[in-house]
């Protein structure tokens, strides 16, 4: 602006926000289970080598103690697991446990 | 009229250093008109929302309503206006009018945010009077580490005039909080990374290119892996925004490169909220995660342009991303036969990722002008070298196999008699760009390949 009559210097600086100025939602955890007897464990594999290893024993270990399990893996370790299969763990088992091998 | 009060009658725009102004003020004086002066503010209001381009202008308003517009001086046009059969006996006949300040370079955007009642739905974020700009810039987290421009509201409507597309038009879903990314907030971000208007279509085509599931964005900023997003820019738009494919291409020092490279990382981070340590879990990184942007040289190269080689209209501009993971140099002073040249480049492309991985890694070749001249002088195209490239890529198991070479990293051990390619079908991409002077081309290694990771994406250039 050249003219004296538009007064920049004091004028108040204002920003536009470059952000997706989310709210992040808050979601509550799940409350812990005080024992496993009795439920289902989800073993869910996101397909990273060596993820199968980690999972087998706990497989092992897991039924020894008279568990049930469930296996799953993702499609790729490079996306996020689809909706579909996240709904299946959820509703099939009572807790999961993922395998972020290398 | 955005709370601007006219009253019906005869508005009559003028500025002071205006001669022709000057020439009519003794008259106006005479009539029943509302003189409004530009050279105080709420003249210059409302000159801003009577869209007033030269003056002196009258405007004639009936029930709020504009009637009958008059520019310039004309005593025949004039007398029939007002209904004054004598007017302006002593004044020349015919004087043109001269800008309004409204249209003076830089203010149509300053006056929008003043007056124009802005169409702009970012959030406002006010400054304290003693903050630093620059630090207050970085204190909110928007930055990648370097100073940005400041996204004032003037700054991002001039940017908004490098595109036709509405700001709130969605460009995207941007990963990795998937959020909806309007062209206002790329154009926020383009002003940050220090844009030109006209670079923002190019902005516009890699973010759309980026948010894409073939090319996977979520999981290249998630991953611990190097990797980033490379753009190659092709066609008109190259030379129509001073873009670089000559020396130092992929390096420091053009501006429209590094600024659309870095508006795209400012999106993923600011909007999509992918930030290191965050979502983005890189081991190491690399530098290119600031901005890795730059132009083919269509012109010197042996090859069709990229793009078209991709599916691209021949003559249209497009940017292809690819998920690049540095820079590794390809030396070869002494080939000037092609064979040589792709034995060359063969054997430094098996060192992508590591020399006994296969399949999973994706490369981006960039051929340089004095390496492209020699596949030039022997008919040599994109396809042909591809083709050799892949016959010579294809390995024995048995060099392969974890434990091979007393190197645990390999492959499982029960494909030691097959012969394996080092990379899937399509997971090379040639380009040529560079300076004139230098018997080098470069590797950008890519990421996990594919359907598994990202492939490349190459989307055309809008308006």
């Amino acid at each position: 602006m050249t003219s004296e009559t538009v007064d920049t210097a004091t004028a108040p600086r204002v920003l536009l926000d470059p952000t997706g100025e989310r709210v992040a939602a808050t979601v509550p955890r799940a409350a812990r289970p005080r024992s496993l007897d009795g439920l289902t464990v989800g073993l869910l594999n996101i397909t990273k080598p060596r993820g199968d290893v980690f999972l087998d024993r706990l497989e092992g270990l897991l039924t020894e103690r008279g568990l049930r399990v469930e296996r799953y893996a993702k499609p790729t370790f490079t996306k996020p697991a689809p909706v579909d299969l996240r709904h299946e763990i959820a509703t099939k088992c009572d807790l999961v446990i993922e395998a972020l091998a290398d | 009229m955005n709370g601007v009060e006219l009253r019906d009658g005869v508005v009559a725009v003028v500025k002071a250093d205006c001669p022709t102004c000057r020439l009519v003020a003794p008259l106006l004086s005479t009539l029943d008109v509302e003189v409004v002066s530009e050279d105080a503010d709420a003249g210059l209001a409302t000159s801003y929302r009577l869209g007033v381009e030269a003056v002196p202008t009258l405007v004639r308003l009936k029930a709020g309503e504009e009637v009958e517009r008059l520019v310039g001086w004309d005593r025949a046009a004039w007398r029939s206006f007002t209904g004054v059969a004598d007017l302006g006996d002593d004044l020349p006949q015919y004087r043109p009018g001269c800008g309004s300040r409204t249209q003076d370079p830089g203010v149509a955007e300053e006056l929008a945010v003043r007056f124009g009642g802005s169409q702009l739905r970012a959030r406002r974020v006010e400054l304290g009077a003693l903050e630093d700009e620059a630090e207050a810039i970085f204190d909110r987290g928007w930055t990648d580490g370097l100073p940005v421009v400041p996204p004032t509201e003037s700054r991002v409507l001039r940017m908004l005039e490098g595109t036709t597309r509405a700001p709130d038009e969605v460009v995207g879903v941007v990963p990795p909080d998937l959020v909806h990314c309007t062209v206002e907030k790329v154009a926020i971000n383009a002003v940050m990374a220090g844009c030109r208007p006209e670079y923002l279509p190019v902005v516009l085509a890699a973010v759309e290119a980026c948010c894409t599931s073939e090319f996977n964005g979520h999981g290249l900023l998630a991953t611990t892996y190097f990797s980033g997003p490379v753009v190659i820019v092709n066609g008109p738009v190259r030379r129509a925004i001073g873009m670089n494919s000559g020396v130092n291409a992929l390096g420091q020092g053009t501006r429209a490169n590094l600024a659309v490279g870095r508006a795209l990382q400012l999106v993923i981070r600011n909007v999509g909220g992918g930030r290191p340590g965050g979502v983005d879990r890189a081991t190491l990184g690399n530098p290119g995660k600031i901005a890795f942007c730059f132009a083919e040289d269509e012109e010197g190269s042996p090859f069709e342009p990229l793009s078209v080689s991709r599916g691209a209209p021949a003559g249209a501009s497009a940017v292809t991303l690819f998920a690049g993971a540095g820079v590794q140099p390809v030396v070869d002073q002494l080939s000037r036969d092609p064979e040589s040249l792709a034995r060359t480049l063969a054997v430094c492309l098996r060192t992508v990722a590591h020399p006994k991985l296969v399949i999973a890694f994706d490369a981006l070749i960039v051929i340089s002008p004095e390496h492209g001249r020699v596949f030039r002088q022997a008919g040599w195209d994109r396809a042909r070298l591809l083709d050799e490239l892949t016959a010579l890529l294809q390995l024995p198991g048995s060099e392969l196999v974890r434990g091979a070479g007393g190197i645990a990293e390999g492959v499982p051990g029960h494909l030691a008699g097959t012969t394996l390619p080092k990379f899937r079908p399509g997971g090379l991409l040639v380009t040529h760009a560079g300076g004139r002077a230098g018997l080098f081309s470069a590797i950008v290694a890519g990421w996990a390949s594919g359907e598994t990771g990202s492939q490349p994406v190459t989307r055309e250039v809008g308006t």
